[in-house]
């Protein structure tokens, strides 16, 4: 295929579905880093294919493009990405307020260290590359990941949450924070440079807390979903 | 190795395991010469007289090494998860295993 400057990943699988095999399948949307929704393995390593250049990756003059690992195939480079997203919904990892409408707007400082520590977990974009990227998904199925368990630490470090003592006791449960082996591969190929395992460290020392204080519930076992809770 | 594990901080996961695996694998062994201490003491010597040899003792210093590495690279996991998070693990997985290299040939140096 003919070669360009500042060629992507993503303008290579195009440029196959379009004049080589048009019944290709894969995903995108944005095509500027800001979906999460273009990322495969690229020479074995997980990459968001729209930010990736050729000429940085290529290795012996050929590419390897595979669909995402740790994810269910649909089709050709297309994941099934629904347990990813499960996974998100099972560590509660979306925020619940107490207050109404009515109520006058929170207030917070973006500099109180636990705001800090909330900013620099939010700017993950789903795009799952921790998640294939990381061992332990791929050794215990029902793990819920470093996504998830990231998004789980930015909201318990939310002032205004108020989910806070449930979130904890599934992220303490047997799918939790404890299955991490710290082996920062997240950390590694996050092409926004969260860091999981930072995270992902911050709640096991907030479950050890909390259980030294007698504050952990029930726990979680295996993953869980709102509806159980219901 | 799979591309996506060729990155320092999982070779520092895949020592402490393995080195943890040599050890769990070891202990039978030890206990066993331990438990010869109570069935007699010419067999212990025996043992003892064996294991002195240089090829045992350059043995044991593997095993030393081991030990080291298990050791330093559990306090890094205890500080990883116990304290604030810092950004140098890398740089405490490489001193964990300078840290063992020195107390093996620390060992083997003394052992000769």
């Amino acid at each position: 295929m003919p070669q360009q400057s500042s060629q992507t990943i993503l303008d290579v699988v195009t440029w196959i579905q379009r004049h080589l095999d048009a019944g290709l399948s894969y995903r995108f949307a944005c095509r500027v880093g800001m979906c999460g929704s273009c990322a495969m393995m690229v020479n074995g390593i997980p990459r968001w294919t729209c930010r990736t250049h050729v000429n940085k990756v290529m290795r012996d003059n050929s590419l390897t493009i595979e669909p995402l690992r740790n994810l269910p195939l649909i089709k050709d480079l297309a994941c099934d990405m629904s347990e990813f997203f499960e996974k998100w919904t099972d560590s509660k990892g979306y925020f619940q307020g107490s207050t109404t409408r009515h109520d006058p707007v929170s207030t917070l400082s973006p500099n109180s260290p636990q705001r800090r520590v909330a900013d620099a977990a939010t700017e993950c974009i789903n795009c799952a590359i921790c998640y294939a990227s990381c061992d332990v998904v791929n050794w215990n199925r029902d793990y819920l990941g470093p996504a998830a368990l990231n998004r789980a630490w930015s909201l318990q470090n939310d002032e205004r949450d108020s989910a806070s003592a449930e979130r904890l006791s599934v992220v303490a449960g047997d799918a939790g924070c404890h299955q991490c082996h710290s082996q920062q591969g997240c950390a590694t190929y996050c092409p926004n440079e969260l860091n999981p395992t930072a995270s992902i460290a911050g709640l096991k020392r907030m479950v050890a807390k909390a259980y030294v204080r007698g504050e952990l519930g029930a726990g979680g076992k295996g993953r869980q979903g709102p509806e159980s809770d219901a | 190795m799979k591309p996506h594990r060729q990155q320092p901080l999982y070779f520092a996961f895949l020592l402490h395991r393995l080195s943890g695996l040599g050890l769990a694998l070891f202990l039978p062994f030890h206990f066993y010469v331990l438990a010869l201490a109570l069935e007699g003491n010419a067999e212990l010597d025996q043992f003892l007289h064996w294991s002195a040899s240089p090829l045992v003792k350059f043995a044991e210093s593997g095993l030393v090494f081991l030990l080291a590495i298990h050791l330093f690279g559990g306090l890094r996991l205890l500080a990883l998860e116990n304290l604030p998070w810092s950004n140098s693990h890398k740089n405490y997985a490489a001193m964990a295993l300078a840290g063992g290299f020195f107390v093996a040939c620390g060992f083997l140096l003394r052992a000769f």
